[in-house]
C-alpha cells in the first residue's frame, strides 16, 4: 500500500515550561516491508538535537524547546510504501541479540496467571506454532475494551481484568513468551484502518516474538492477525515504556494535556477513485 | 591454617619493613595512643567518615585508621602493576565486543545468557563505541595476598569503584603526623591520582569536541555515603561537582548552568547508577539524572566514564571468565588468578559445596558488604546448617570459594603490634593510557582471626606503601 502518514501530537501546560527535552522514536523502520518518503518531524519552537540509529535498529531523534511555553506540538508527515511480508521481519538490520529481549519488566513481569496461560500452549510442535497459539489465547483471554486500562497496567492486571487495549495485549503476549524462553518485544506503529467494525486506533502497538528460523516475528492479539501492509513499524523496546514513539519532560510546574490525531490516506485508492471520476 | 605475615619471615623482618620495624620499637605506648586520638581528630576534622565502598551502615561513624603501614617492594608492586593493567585491558576488550559483535560468545568461550540476560547489559548502547573504545576508566579491582608469590582477585569493579579518598586521606594523614618517617624511606607517592584522573577524562573527551575539554563529577549528592568523596576529587582534579538539575540538555549537547551562563560540559564522571542516569532513556522517575543525557551521549555529544552498560563486565558470575578474556582478547596468560569459585547452579558444583560447607566461603551473588556470606572454617555447626538451609531453597543464589589463607599485615592493638588480615584495591585509570598509582587502598580485618576486611564488620584501612627502587 502506499500510505500518506499525519500524525499531530500537541502538549498543553497550565503554566509555562521551560527546557523541554524529548527522545523521538518517529520514523518508519527500514526492511523488506515497507520504504519511507519525504518524512518529516517537527517540534514547535524546538531545536533539532541529536539523531542517529540505534542498536534496535531505530532512529531516534532528540530535541529541545527552551521554552518558556504553555504549547508544543510534534508533527509527523509522510509517505510510507508497505508490503505484506506476513509478519516476518526480513532484510531488517539491528545489532542487539535477541537473547537480551527475554528480561522481564515490571509491565510484563509473569504472574501465576500467565505462568498457567503460557503453559496452555506446551504442546506446541515448534515456536512459530507455538506464538500463534499463544496470541491467540492472549485474544481470547483480554477483550478489546478502550478505556478500562491505563497507561501504567501491567499485563498482570490486564489479563486479570480481562480487557485492554492493544498495549496490554502486546505486553500480554511478550509475558506469556517469555515465559516459555521465547524472545519477544514491544512494537509501536502505525495502523491503516481499511475495514469498520474490528476497527482500532491508529497509532497502535504489537508485539515481536524471536521465532528461531525466521526472526523476528509480528504479532497483533488485538486484530487476531500478523501485522501485514496496512501496518507501520515505527521502533521496539522490552514494553511499551522502552518503545515510546515519545518520551519527553519539561521544567516546571505545568500540569500537561495531550491531544493525540493520526490520520492515514490510502494513495492508491485515493488515486484509483480519483482517477475514475468522470469527467464529461 | 598458616597465614602469609607481610613483615615476618620466620622471625627475621623482611627488608622493605626494616625502618619501619625500628620506627614501632622506638615508639613509647603513651606517645602511639596520642598519636593515634590525633589520627582520629584530624579525620573526624576533614570529615571523611563515609562507609567505604557504598556498604551503608552509620554515615557518621568513622573508620578506624591504623597507623602502621603496609609496605610493597618495588618488584612486588611491578608484578602487581602488569597484572591489573593486563586485567583492566582485557576488561575493557570484553565490553567493547559484547556491545559490538561479541566475538567471545560466538567462539563459545562465555555462555550467551550470561552476557544478555545480565541485568547490567544495557541494550540501549549496542553498537555505541565509546572514545577510544574504553567502556571502564577506573577499575577497582580487589586482590588477597596469600603467599610471597601469590596473590588472587576477589572481584573487579568497573563501574564506580569508590574508596579512593582514603588512599588519599591515608597518605596525607601519615606524612603530616609522621614527616620523619617519609624522609628515610624512599615511598613512590600518590598524590598525583587527581591530576592522573583529570588527564584519563580528559583523553576520553567525545571527537565533537575541539577546545580543552570540560570535566564534571556527577553526584546523587550529599544523601549519598560517598558523597564526601565526590567532592574530595573535584576539588582535587578542580573540575565542578554538579547534581542532575544542574545540567541540561540543549540541541546536540550537554550544558552545565553557571553564573556565566551555560556551559558546555565534554566528560562527565558520574557516581550515579545506570538507571538512574536519563528519565527519557531508563528510569522514567529518577530525579538524579539528566533528561535527553543519553541520546546526546549515543550521538557521540559527551563522554559517560564509566559508559552505561560496563557493569556487565563486573558480575559475579562474569567474573569466573575474566583469566578466558584475557587469554581471548589478548592472547596472554592471565598474570592475576582468579579465586577458585564453584557456582551453586551447576550440579556437580553443589554437590561439591554441599558437601565442603565448613572448609568454604559461601556469598550471595548480588551481596555486598560482607553481609549474607558464611565462612566454614569460622562458623559454628549451627550456622553452617542454618546455612545450608538457605542455600538449598535457592542454590542459584550462591557461588562458592575456599577460604583463603589472607595474608596479615602488623597492626596497632591494646598491646602493640598484632597481625591482622588485609585486602588491597588498587585504582587502574583507563583512558589514552592505562596508569597506575603504586598502591592502593588498604583494608584491614580488625578483629583478631577475622578474615572479613569490610568496614560494616569491624574493618579498618592503612597508608599503602610502595617503595622505591
Amino acid at each position: 500500500m502506499k500510505l500518506r502518514i499525519v500524525h499531530e501530537t500537541v502538549y498543553r501546560y497550565d503554566r509555562p515550561v521551560r527546557n523541554l527535552v524529548q527522545s523521538l522514536r518517529l520514523t518508519p523502520s527500514i526492511f523488506e516491508g515497507q520504504r519511507a518518503h519525504d518524512w518529516a518531524i517537527d517540534v514547535s519552537g524546538g531545536i533539532r538535537g541529536p539523531g542517529f540509529r540505534d542498536g534496535a535498529g531505530d532512529w531516534i531523534e532528540g530535541w529541545t524547546v527552551r521554552g518558556p511555553t504553555e504549547e508544543v506540538v510534534v508533527t509527523i508527515t509522510g509517505r510510507v510504501e508497505t508490503r505484506d511480508t506476513a509478519g516476518v521481519l526480513r532484510g531488517y538490520r539491528e545489532l542487539i541479540n535477541p537473547l537480551a529481549y527475554l528480561r522481564d519488566t515490571a509491565a510484563t513481569r509473569p504472574d501465576g496467571a500467565l505462568r498457567d496461560l503460557a503453559a496452555t500452549v506446551a504442546d506446541a510442535t515448534d515456536s512459530l506454532d507455538q506464538s500463534h497459539r499463544l496470541s491467540a489465547a492472549v485474544s481470547d483471554a483480554i477483550a478489546y475494551a478502550p478505556g478500562r486500562t491505563a497507561f501504567h497496567t501491567t499485563a498482570a492486571e490486564a489479563l486479570e481484568q480481562g480487557e485492554g487495549v492493544c498495549q496490554d495485549h502486546a505486553h500480554a503476549l511478550i509475558a506469556v513468551a517469555r515465559c516459555n524462553g521465547l524472545p519477544a518485544r514491544y512494537v509501536s506503529g502505525y495502523l491503516h484502518v481499511t475495514t469498520t467494525g474490528e476497527a482500532r486506533e491508529a497509532a497502535h502497538a504489537w508485539a515481536e516474538i524471536h521465532v528461531g528460523s525466521l526472526g523476528w516475528v509480528g504479532f497483533d492479539p488485538a486484530n487476531r492477525c500478523c501485522p501485514d501492509d496496512r501496518y507501520v513499524r515505527l521502533g521496539s523496546g522490552l514494553d511499551a515504556l522502552d518503545a515510546a514513539p515519545i518520551r519527553g519532560i519539561a521544567a516546571g510546574q505545568g500540569i500537561e494535556t495531550m491531544d493525540v490525531t493520526v490520520n492515514i490516506e490510502d494513495l492508491e485508492r485515493l488515486q484509483e477513485q480519483s482517477a475514475g471520476q468522470t469527467q464529461s | 591454617m598458616n597465614y602469609y605475615n607481610e613483615m615476618y619471615e620466620g622471625s627475621r623482618v623482611r627488608d622493605p619493613y626494616a625502618r619501619l620495624s625500628q620506627w614501632v620499637e622506638g615508639m613509647p605506648a603513651d606517645f602511639r595512643q596520642m598519636k593515634q586520638a590525633e589520627a582520629e581528630a584530624l579525620f573526624r576534622r576533614i570529615g571523611i567518615t563515609f562507609a567505604v565502598y557504598g556498604e551503608g551502615g552509620d554515615p557518621d561513624r568513622l573508620i578506624p585508621f591504623d597507623m602502621m603501614p603496609r609496605v610493597f617492594e618495588q618488584s612486588e608492586w611491578r608484578r602487581l602493576e602488569r597484572g591489573i593493567k593486563q586485567r583492566a585491558r582485557a576488561l575493557n576488550a570484553f565490553l567493547r565486543d559484547v556491545y559490538g559483535r561479541a566475538e567471545i560468545v560466538r567462539a563459545g568461550r562465555i555462555p550467551a545468557r550470561l552476557v544478555y540476560q545480565n541485568n547490567a547489559y544495557e541494550k540501549a548502547v549496542v553498537g555505541v563505541v565509546p572514545p577510544r573504545g574504553v567502556y571502564s576508566h577506573i577499575i577497582g579491582i580487589d586482590l588477597v595476598r596469600t603467599s610471597k608469590d601469590e596473590f588472587f582477585v576477589l572481584e573487579d569493579n568497573c563501574r564506580t569503584p569508590s574508596g579512593v579518598s582514603y588512599m588519599l586521606e591515608n597518605r596525607e594523614i601519615m606524612m603530616r603526623m609522621f614527616p620523619g618517617l617519609f624522609r628515610g624511606n624512599r615511598i613512590e607517592p600518590v598524590d598525583q591520582y587527581p591530576e592522573l584522573l583529570r588527564r584519563t577524562l580528559e583523553s576520553v573527551a567525545p571527537a565533537k569536541c575541539h577546545d580543552r575539554p570540560t570535566c564534571v563529577i556527577l553526584t546523587p549528592g550529599h544523601f549519598n555515603s560517598a558523597y564526601y568523596e565526590h567532592s574530595f576529587l573535584a576539588n582535587l582534579m578542580g573540575v565542578e561537582l554538579v547534581e542532575g538539575a544542574d545540567l541540561f540538555v540543549d540541541g546536540e549537547f550537554v550544558y552545565m548552568r553557571t553564573t556565566q551562563g551555560p556551559r558546555r560540559v565534554d566528560v562527565i564522571y558520574r557516581r550515579i547508577d545506570d538507571p538512574f542516569l536519563d528519565p527519557l532513556c531508563f528510569r522514567p522517575d529518577s530525579m538524579l539524572g539528566v533528561p535527553g543525557l543519553m541520546d546526546v551521549y549515543r550521538s557521540g555529544g559527551v563522554s559517560i566514564c564509566s559508559a552505561p552498560g560496563a557493569g556487565v563486565a563486573d558480575d559475579k558470575a562474569i567474573y569466573t571468565f575474566v583469566p578466558e578474556m584475557v587469554r581471548f582478547y589478548l592472547g596472554e596468560e592471565p598474570m592475576l588468578q582468579n579465586v577458585q569459585t564453584w557456582t551453586l547452579w551447576k550440579q556437580d558444583d553443589y554437590r561439591y559445596v554441599i558437601e565442603n560447607l565448613a572448609d568454604l566461603v559461601v556469598k550471595e551473588v548480588h551481596g555486598s558488604g560482607g553481609y549474607g556470606m558464611l565462612v566454614g572454617p569460622r562458623s559454628t555447626k549451627e550456622e553452617i546448617e542454618a546455612f545450608r538451609a538457605k542455600i538449598e531453597a535457592n542454590p542459584g543464589n550462591y557461588i562458592a570459594q575456599p577460604t583463603l589463607a589472607l595474608s596479615t599485615c602488623p597492626t596497632f592493638v591494646e598491646e602493640g603490634l598484632a597481625p591482622r588480615h588485609v585486602d588491597l584495591r588498587p585504582y587502574c585509570l583507563c583512558g589514552d593510557r592505562i596508569e597506575l598509582v603504586p598502591g592502593g587502598l588498604t583494608r584491614v580485618a580488625l578483629r583478631e582471626g577475622s578474615l572479613v576486611v569490610n568496614s560494616s564488620q569491624g574493618g579498618g584501612v592503612k597508608d599503602t606503601w610502595v617503595l622505591s627502587e
